[in-house]
């Protein structure tokens, strides 16, 4: 019966052409396909796919996809192609922040609206906002600054930075240290370690173990989280320096690679797949039933910038005029928890976790400690909000 | 923890680091030395060492078998190349042998991308040297003192075998006046095969070796490379003794760098790098005769 009636439907919709249905929308996809991101891009256009086939909007949508290479120079070339030639109404993606800091005058200039999955540099919401740029995914200080909140509550008061030696890195532990600052906490020393280039952390930690701090909080993702976990792990100091960090640390996409030397590190992010909610199991599912995996904070991120369209196209916008003012109203409860745009910023409002990695059933898992909700950035500088 | 525990650990550190560095970097050098071949595919080849490792690892649910068969793997793919390329490219000229192991580790790279992902892999130490170990007053991983042990070991083997015996001479010789060495009536041809193939198999073991605690990335070739180019020219092309002074140079200025001065740490080797080719460009211990 079910299936008749889907039939008939499609037989109308075919009937009638595109003209009865919702008009198409030209989606600019920009991800990095190849290079050292290629599997955030991968994640990010699985969690959007499957926001469009929950919704059966997989036909209201054009999708063209571009590889950024995670490059600035290539990100501007394809966004021109993608507004000029492909006409797209809406651009959306991008994993890397130098590539968003690139194409952000042209986005503005050119007036297309933009939603960032991924990228994560504080001034796109900051002093750099447009308000035709919405943010779903976070801002570095908006990750980091609740373990600054958290750590003097599990009684830690002195703590040693590490990061990789760009701006996201700088950026998450300036967050951190401000914030862990205002709850009495100190940091004792710290390091920046040149990017990309650094194999070996035991250096760092040992300076690290010298410097009498009670724990360490780091900032590393990709590759060298994975490294540094596992180094971190085989030195054995879990006990006399625990590790805090931001959960791009300890994410579920780098899980299996860490093993148990994640066992124990705590980590603060915007989702995690062991999140206790009805939202959350039902994207779990979906999302195990097409991947065969868990997803991770990047798969969320992607079903997200894929929902907050569909939710915005549901109002009526259908061009990017429309679509810009859209975008920015949508609010709703999803997997990650409440998500809702902040009209001063354009960056998303959402809870943060802060987890510990335990392993159950033989599995690693996160086991929640606690949450800072509806954690929103300060403008700084942005003047969306009048 | 006390003052001197802490340059104990900054010692075995730089120690850990400089022993990989020679694993990779005596392949490169010696291939170098006897073919005159520069093999900048040399770190595609440590990278596909670590990859065959976190296959075979994942196989057989241990590591030894990765530890033992993962160099073989990695000596078979260095075979295919030697027939295919890298025997018509030797009288080629250097630019155009660059040229060609330049675009291979493009191939590898792509390779590893579709046969393990984009994800960074790891393998887990194995049972017997997890943990960590007591040792001159400090806790340290016993996984790395492995590293600096088997360095050790494969160095003492290869100054035996190069100074003590037969092959070792005739490789040398080679070394130093390929012609002459083959009107002597040594197999020049099928001697540098078997270096070329020792070469690639050390490029593994570092591969595999190095893989539990730096992890497999697709980006790890390229790199390994700088640092391990660096390591040769610093110690002279094609010297054995030189990949060993300069493997631990290199290891230790990047170590210790990083541990005293940390925002200097990426420019000091640099820095050492220039220093010698303005005062020393044939390395610091040069081979006598060709190479050059």
């Amino acid at each position: 019966m079910k299936n008749t009636t889907v039939s008939a439907l499609a037989l109308t919709a075919g009937l009638f052409g595109g003209s009865a249905a919702m008009a198409e929308i030209t989606v600019g996809m920009m991800l990095p396909t190849s290079g050292t991101y290629a599997a955030l891009g991968q994640e990010i256009d699985a969690g959007f796919m499957l926001a469009l086939e929950e919704a059966g909007q997989q036909d209201a949508v054009r999708i063209v996809r571009e590889d950024t290479e995670a490059r600035p120079q290539v990100g501007v070339q394809k966004a021109r192609k993608l507004v000029m030639q492909d006409e797209a109404d809406v651009l959306v993606g991008l994993v890397s922040s130098g590539v968003l800091g690139a194409i952000r005058d042209f986005v503005d200039g050119s007036q297309v609206p933009l939603i960032v999955a991924n990228a994560g540099n504080d001034e796109a919401t900051g002093d750099q906002c447009s308000r035709y740029i919405t943010r779903v995914s976070f801002s570095n200080a908006q990750v980091s600054r609740p373990m600054g909140e958290y750590l003097p509550t599990a009684g830690i008061t002195k703590v040693y930075t590490l990061a990789p030696d760009y701006a996201a890195g700088r950026q998450m532990i300036d967050a951190f240290t401000a914030e862990f600052a205002e709850h009495g906490g100190e940091v004792v020393g710290g390091e920046y370690t040149p990017f990309a280039q650094t194999e070996d952390f035991g250096p760092y930690l040992t300076n690290a173990r010298a410097s009498g701090a009670e724990a360490l909080f780091v900032f590393y993702a990709g590759g060298e989280a994975i490294s540094f976990v596992n180094q971190y792990g085989s030195f054995g100091i879990s006990d006399s320096l625990p590790l805090y960090g931001t959960g791009f640390l300890n994410s579920q996409l780098y899980l299996d690679a860490e093993g148990d030397s994640a066992i124990g590190t705590v980590g603060s992010l915007h989702y995690v797949p062991s999140l206790d909610t009805p939202e959350n199991e039902a994207f779990v599912a979906a999302y195990q039933e097409r991947h065969n995996k868990l997803p991770s904070e990047y798969a969320v991120q992607g079903y997200d910038a894929g929902r907050v369209l569909i939710e915005a196209m549901a109002t009526g916008a259908d061009d990017r005029e429309s679509l810009a003012e859209a975008i920015p109203q949508v609010s709703y409860t999803g997997p990650r928890g409440p998500l809702e745009i902040d009209p001063a910023t354009h960056n998303v409002i959402q809870n943060v976790y802060i987890y510990e990695i335990v392993k159950e059933d033989d599995r690693l898992t996160q086991n929640i400690l606690a949450t800072i909700e509806n954690v929103q950035d300060e403008p700084h500088g942005c003047t969306l909000g009048g | 923890m006390t003052g001197s525990g802490f340059w104990v650990l900054q010692f075995l550190n730089a120690m850990q680091f400089s022993m990989l560095l020679f694993l990779l970097s005596i392949g490169l050098t010696v291939i170098f030395g006897l073919l005159h071949f520069v093999n900048l595919a040399h770190g595609a080849l440590y990278m596909m060492g670590a990859y065959l490792g976190v296959s075979l690892a994942a196989m057989t649910g241990s590591y030894w078998p990765a530890f033992f068969l993962a160099p073989v793997g990695v000596t078979l793919i260095g075979a295919v190349l030697y027939f295919t390329l890298i025997d018509r490219l030797r009288g080629a000229g250097p630019m155009n042998q660059v040229l060609v192991t330049f675009g291979l580790i493009f191939v590898f790279l792509d390779i590893v991308r579709m046969g393990w992902g984009d994800i960074a892999r790891g393998i887990a130490v194995p049972q017997l040297l997890a943990g960590t170990t007591r040792l001159l007053g400090v806790d340290y991983p016993t996984y790395r003192l492995f590293i600096i042990v088997l360095g050790l070991i494969i160095m003492a083997a290869l100054m035996i075998i190069l100074t003590r015996t037969q092959i070792g001479a005739m490789i040398r010789a080679s070394v130093e006046n390929g012609p002459m060495a083959s009107s002597m009536g040594i197999n020049v041809g099928r001697l540098f095969f078997a270096v070329f193939c020792v070469g690639c198999a050390l490029a593994g073991l570092a591969g595999v070796v190095a893989a539990p605690v730096f992890s497999a990335t697709p980006g790890m070739g390229v790199a390994i490379l700088i640092p391990a180019l660096i390591v040769v020219v610093i110690g002279g092309l094609g010297s054995l003794q030189g990949a060993i002074v300069g493997s631990l140079i290199v290891g230790f200025l990047q170590t210790l760098g990083a541990a005293v001065f940390p925002q200097l740490a990426a420019v000091l080797v640099y820095a050492l790098l220039a220093l010698i080719l303005v005062l020393r460009p044939q390395g610091l211990i040069p081979v006598r005769g060709g190479a050059h």
